[in-house]
């Protein structure tokens, strides 16, 4: 079973040299689609072995999956299928016969891979700096003016904001390394009361978030996010905002629990609190004005990133297993987001939403998912997002942080009525200008129906899954402050 | 290697650390940048080759030669032939030297304030000198903010990176290798691909003026 954690990686890495060296087009347009699959079941295979038999390692515990780290990869494997097999007709028009395409987009499944299986902090930030490396072109594939300078901010940016991380890693490192038992493996750091100076960890604590906060875009360290997830190809946009953040997220969790063992909950708390406050002000702000498509979904991510930061910000049982559902719903329904804000931009020939009108009327066959994937975004019932933003409001209120719930509340709903107000008039607004000549009505779907239907139902079946209660349990059990 | 010994020689590549940061915020040339990033990648090597040798282990002097190859000499020339191929551009910062000479003091000085805590981690030479670490880092991110060339911007992420790799080798003697290697695959696969980027971008804009790069607002 144990070895499993060495399958997703392998079968990853494998592809891409295939891709790269046999340029084959047939697996160049499945390489993402087999390496996603590979992931997805490996992360199910391995979450179920771990509730039943607790934590696998493999390779002398280089490599470590709890509940926590499984479940990650299962959304890693869950939104990257939906994003490849949703993004295939994308996929063929932007990489044409090239294989630099797929060979990035299977690296980056494993680097996140990598990043939330590995059991050293110091692996886990090369992972993750990897996964800049590895989307830095794919942000960049379109070679326009607009894609190269939002892959350029985003890999001066997204690089120099891990980098201030690692200096944080670094310094967790010198103190354990002072505390007598040198080590970066979150288990050990995690259960073992190692002796480390407080005063140490909290200047290495707060790098470290304020690094990966940046590559979670959490504001105010997000201006690189809605540049790169609006001119990556959509497939990509769909992996960098359904999951690459919740990865980068992960990182901030597993650092959270070593610094509550040390620091208490409170230091990070309002560190979390305050940045999740911020980035749905800053999200409903900007989505409010928003013109293009692509960019209201990009800062939609920012909306959720920061409704999950604040919910890690409360802790416990109930926040912190709704704001893993969370992470996993907001996967599946930004994706499909994506991939039909990609098709309909594509079909129109502009991201320009006020030229985009009455799609309702002219293509139902894009309109109708894609409104069900922003009344999934906007967090209505029946989708599962309602119900963890619930949760998260009630948790905060449990934890006597009522004043901010309120306000947290507050902005859900500006945020709501701002994408609300976008995508009716997208769906069902008039053109301003009737067109003159009256086109034929477009029923297709423009590319694969079966994963954003699949995406689309998990996302509302996911709460009435009884093991899924048990999951998250364990997750909050995994992330549990030990003092 | 006696310990007064091993003190001088600390103090000293760190003041060579320290003086090339100071000299990058001053002197704006291109090719005088490079050649003051390879001669800070040369002071950190002799750095880390002396704690390597104070310590007596072999593989943090592995590591040393490790950072000379890149950071003192392939990183200057991979910056060097991308810096001729556009031609010697003089990068007119945001600010005038005088400013930025003053603003590098009070880096320092808060440098000197953020590492108070970091004290503890130990005594002798290498905890005394950890302050120069952060200095560097800060360096970094001034370079950064005020560079509005693509290789301006690039030698203060270097910058950067060598701060942290100072800190990290005053305070702990250097990470696991595994992580090490791996950082510095990272950051020289960082470098390549700004370097692609900037071809990219002169071709499509004609300069590498940054200011240029105002499309996405928003």
């Amino acid at each position: 079973m144990r070895y499993l954690l060495l399958l997703s990686l392998t079968v990853c890495l494998l592809l891409a040299m295939a891709t790269a060296t046999l340029r084959e087009p047939i697996l160049n347009r499945f390489a993402g689609i087999v390496a996603a699959t590979v992931v997805l079941i490996c992360g199910v295979a391995i979450l179920l072995s771990v509730l039943a038999n607790g934590p696998l390692t493999v390779a002398g515990g280089a490599l470590r999956a709890d509940a926590l780290s499984a479940f990650m990869l299962t959304v890693v494997g869950s939104v990257g299928l939906n994003s490849t097999w949703g993004g295939l007709a994308e996929t063929k028009s932007v990489s044409g016969e090239s294989w630099v395409y797929p060979t990035l987009v299977v690296l980056f499944l494993a680097t996140m891979s990598l990043a939330v299986l590995a059991d050293n902090l110091g692996v886990m930030w090369v992972a993750i700096e990897a996964t800049t490396v590895t989307t830095a072109f794919l942000v960049g594939y379109q070679n326009t003016r607009r894609s190269l300078e939002a892959a350029w901010k985003y890999v001066v940016i997204g690089s120099v904001g891990v980098a201030i991380a690692f200096l944080g890693i670094v310094l967790i490192y010198a103190a354990t390394l002072a505390a007598g038992s040198p080590t970066l493996s979150w288990a050990i750091l995690h259960v073992s009361h190692l002796a480390l100076d407080p005063a140490v960890i909290k200047v290495a604590v707060a790098l470290t978030i304020l690094g990966f906060a940046t590559k979670a875009g959490l504001a105010p360290m997000h201006s690189w996010l809605p540049d790169a997830h609006s001119q990556a190809p959509a497939p990509v946009s769909g992996l960098m905002s359904g999951v690459l953040l919740s990865v980068a997220f992960y990182a901030i969790l597993r650092i959270q629990a070593i610094a509550g063992s040390v620091l208490g909950v409170g230091f990070l708390r309002w560190l979390l609190v305050g940045a999740g406050i911020l980035s749905l002000l800053i999200s409903a702000s900007l989505i409010w004005a928003q013109k293009d498509l692509k960019r209201m979904l990009a800062y939609s991510s920012i909306e959720h990133m920061g409704i999950v930061a604040i919910a890690a910000g409360i802790g416990g049982r109930l926040a912190i297993a709704a704001a893993m559902l969370h992470v996993l719903v907001h996967g599946l329904a930004k994706s499909s987001g994506f991939i039909l804000a990609g098709r309909i931009t594509n079909a129109d020939g502009t991201t320009e939403m006020g030229a985009l009108r009455s799609l309702h009327v002219r293509r139902p066959g894009l309109a109708n998912p894609f409104l069900a994937a922003m009344v999934a975004l906007v967090g209505l019932p029946p989708f599962a997002l309602f119900f963890t933003e619930v949760a998260i409001v009630l948790a905060g209120f449990q934890a006597g942080l009522g004043w901010v719930m309120i306000l947290l509340a507050l902005l859900l709903l500006l945020n709501f009525a701002g994408l609300i107000r976008h995508t009716a008039s997208m769906v069902f607004g008039r053109a301003e200008i009737e067109p003159e000549i009256v086109q034929p009505i477009d029923h297709s779907w423009h590319g694969p129906r079966i994963p954003i239907f699949l995406a689309l139902t998990v996302a509302i079946a996911l709460p009435f899954i009884s093991r899924l209660g048990h999951v998250l349990s364990q997750i909050a059990d995994v992330l549990k402050v030990i003092r | 290697m006696a310990d007064s010994l091993f003190s001088q020689l600390v103090g000293l590549s760190a003041g060579a650390l320290l003086l090339s940061a100071v000299f990058l915020v001053w002197r704006r040339t291109q090719s005088g940048s490079i050649r003051l990033l390879s001669l800070q990648g040369v002071a950190l090597a002799t750095l880390v080759a002396l704690i390597g040798v104070h310590r007596a282990n072999f593989e943090t002097f592995a590591v040393a030669l490790l950072v000379l190859l890149l950071k003192g000499v392939l990183l200057p020339v991979l910056l060097t032939r991308s810096a001729l191929r556009q031609g010697e551009e003089r990068n007119t910062p945001f600010m005038n030297p005088t400013a930025a000479l003053f603003l590098v003091a009070l880096l320092a000085v808060l440098a000197y304030v953020v590492s108070r805590p970091l004290a503890i981690l130990g005594s002798g030479p290498t905890t005394q000198v950890i302050p120069v670490g952060m200095t560097l880092v800060l360096i970094g991110f001034l370079l950064l903010a005020t560079g509005r060339h693509a290789i301006a911007q690039l030698v203060g992420f270097l910058v950067l990176d060598n701060g942290i790799a100072t800190v990290a080798f005053l305070t702990a003697g250097g990470v696991p290798l595994v992580v090490e290697l791996g950082v510095l695959i990272d950051v020289l696969l960082v470098v390549l691909i700004l370097r692609v980027l900037t071809g990219r971008i002169r071709d499509v804009y004609g300069a590498t003026d940054l200011d240029d790069l105002t499309e996405l607002r928003g």
